[in-house]
């Protein structure tokens, strides 16, 4: 099976999340970007149904901040192939943009099955894969946390609250949008994404020039102000562990003596 | 564009979904000011009974053997033949498995502006504007569309409205006799060895513990308090911890007299399962976190420095 991964570089979340001077959108300029979590499952389950089944592993990414060292590393991981599709992306990319430069790249490609993740955290305008499903006219299957090949085509499980799943056949070419691999995203060592890097293999082709809108336009991006932030515990560990103490102790939460 | 606001009803063999009611709340608000009416859009095989009592004006019931499970393929197609048919104002989806299918599907399709992840939604004129909660649940997103648009919501966002009386009107399915996408099983939960949902005291580690390692720290502090020990899904997911012991949006639903949320971030799927526990104390180094948000006391001091000293604290409390 041929399977293609795009890979979607993201703000890290961990970081302060500074806004640009229109207070619009987040500030590309200066923020850590690293791959989307959710891509990460999507290449992991990619490399396993290869390992499975044989077939090959193509990442794609389109040309924003550090893309580069997502695609080597998930060369270095197993990947066979590395696309990047050059262009001016540092603006942001919307999902329907995204989708659309996809859908024709694609066009020129061989391959059976597209896994991506199953959202992003700045998709604002949707998730990317179930847009890139319907400009191609393929089956879509979102938060799955299993493929397997099944009858020429492949079977998917697709999870629901309460950790309900519903196992669903495809036939034909799918897009599935990975909530979870099998198993957690192999870890690769700095030294052999290095090596992949020293290795080259990274394709570079335009990317396509595409019409494509959200339709949405961001009047304003603020941090929400709730109106019950969480009352914050002053003093060392040995001082807040004390007041929990307290506070527990005060709704009849710890018995003494019990 | 016309003025009704579209609802997709959500359900299993009939048993309506209580993100749907919510959905039906605010869509009745939004129709008021539209001056449209409330469409449910029930999509099913056999279960026309799921129409009764839905907080709508009209119901569009699609019946058809494919509609019997859950198929993204043949929900996409049938709504958006509903959309094309009908132009509504605003179709509002839940931000749910079935709507992050449906969702996005249908605005590629119908060629209309979706706003994710949305917590509001007013009419403003011709523009509908939304909330849209982005980066884990760290910026909230204010997001225009000009004309009619896709909104899909996040569960609670609403309240829900019931007990209408919609009329039925029975609408011919198109294009599902040859799908792509067959129904194979459905597969319950493992049977799990505690009910997490049953349990008082919950101490609750997200992928700040670091490893599988750690979880023996949260496990001596839930020992000490007499409660159990869940997470947040990248814990699970990793295997650190038992799926049955997840807590958001694709575990389970918890209401506990304490849960104490440790390296949890608190983003919007793990909020879900656990915005209703009654007191709500959270251990997180970024004072950004948006656990913060929900929790009713806070520290930005390290869990690895906290956890040992909490225990050893309620420990000599317990035994003095
Ligand atoms: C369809 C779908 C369904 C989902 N369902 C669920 C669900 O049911 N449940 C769920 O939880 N998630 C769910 N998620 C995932 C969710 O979006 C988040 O990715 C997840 O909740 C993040 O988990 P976390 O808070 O443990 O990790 P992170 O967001 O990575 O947060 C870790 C936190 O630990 C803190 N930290 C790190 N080190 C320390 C330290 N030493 N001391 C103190 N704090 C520290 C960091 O500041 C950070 O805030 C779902 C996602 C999707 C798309
Ligand atoms: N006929 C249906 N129409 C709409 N949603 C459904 C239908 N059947 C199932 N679902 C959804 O899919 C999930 C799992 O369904 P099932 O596999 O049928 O039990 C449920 O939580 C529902 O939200």
């Amino acid at each position: 099976m041929d399977i293609i991964v795009p890979m979607q570089q993201t703000v890290d979340l961990v970081e302060e999340l500074e806004l640009n001077d229109e207070g619009t959108d987040v500030e590309r300029e200066y923020l850590k970007f690293v791959a989307n979590e959710w891509d990460e499952q999507a290449l992991e389950e990619a490399l396993l149904l290869k390992e499975a089944a044989g077939g090959t592993v193509t990442v794609v990414g389109i040309e924003e901040t550090d893309v580069d060292g997502t695609l080597f590393s998930a060369l270095a991981k197993g990947a066979d192939r590395a696309v990047k599709l050059t262009g001016d992306f540092e603006t942001g990319v919307s999902s329907h943009e995204r989708a659309a430069i996809l859908a024709a790249w694609l066009g020129d490609q061989s391959y059976d099955l597209v896994l991506v993740g199953v959202q992003s955290p700045e998709d604002l305008d949707g998730q990317t894969g179930v847009i890139l499903a319907n400009l191609l006219d393929v089956a879509h299957v979102s938060v799955a946390i299993g493929v397997e090949p099944h009858e020429g085509g492949v079977k998917v499980s697709q999870e629901f609250g309460g950790g309900i799943v519903q196992e669903l056949a495809i036939s034909g070419r799918a897009v599935v949008g990975i909530q979870a691999a099998r198993q957690a995203p192999r870890y690769v060592s700095i030294s052999r994404v290095r090596q992949a890097m020293q290795g080259g293999g990274l394709e570079e082709s335009a990317a396509p020039q595409v019409e494509a809108s959200s339709g949405t336009t961001v009047r304003r991006l603020y941090a929400p102000q709730s109106t019950s932030h969480a009352e914050m515990l002053e003093g060392d560990a040995d001082a807040v562990a004390a007041r929990i103490l307290e506070i527990v102790r005060e709704r009849g939460l710890v018995k003494s003596g019990s | 564009m016309g003025n009704d606001i579209f609802v997709l009803v959500e359900h299993t063999q009939g048993a309506v979904d209580d993100g749907t009611h919510e959905l039906l709340g605010r869509a009745r608000g939004l129709a008021e000011d539209s001056g449209g009416r409330t469409v449910a859009c029930l999509l099913h095989a056999g279960a026309t009974g799921a129409a009764d009592g839905l907080a709508a004006d009209v119901v569009l019931s699609v019946e058809h053997p494919s509609l019997e499970h859950f198929l993204p393929e043949a929900y996409v197609k049938t709504m958006a033949a509903l959309v094309a048919e009908h132009e509504p104002r605003a179709t509002l989806i839940a931000n749910t498995t079935v709507g992050m299918d449906v969702a996005g599907g249908l605005s590629a399709r119908a060629k209309l502006p979706l706003v994710a992840y949305c917590t509001a939604i007013e009419l403003e004129g011709d523009e509908l504007v939304a909330t849209s909660q982005l980066f884990g649940g760290k910026l909230n997103a204010e997001v225009a569309v000009d004309g009619p648009a896709i909104c899909s919501v996040v569960a609670g966002s609403f309240e829900p409205a019931t007990g209408g009386s919609p009329d039925v009107e029975d609408v011919a399915p198109g294009g599902l006799d040859d799908l792509a996408t067959s129904f194979l099983a459905r597969v319950e939960p493992e049977a799990s060895d505690v009910d997490i949902t049953a349990e008082e005291i919950l101490v609750s580690v997200g992928r700040g513990i670091g490893g599988e390692d750690n979880i023996e720290l949260a496990q001596e502090l839930a020992d000490a308090l007499g409660g159990v020990v869940c997470a947040s899904r990248p814990v699970t997911d990793g295997g650190w911890l038992p799926k049955t012991r997840q807590v958001g949006k694709s575990g389970q639903k918890v209401k506990p007299k304490l849960y104490i949320a440790i390296g949890i971030s608190g983003a919007p799927e793990h909020l879900e399962g656990m915005g209703d526990a009654e007191l709500v104390i959270a251990i997180n180094t970024d004072e950004n976190a948006p656990i913060f948000d929900v929790a009713h006391y806070g520290t930005t001091e390290d869990l690895f420095d906290v956890l040992p000293a909490l225990t050893e604290q309620i420990e000599a409390a317990v035994s003095a």
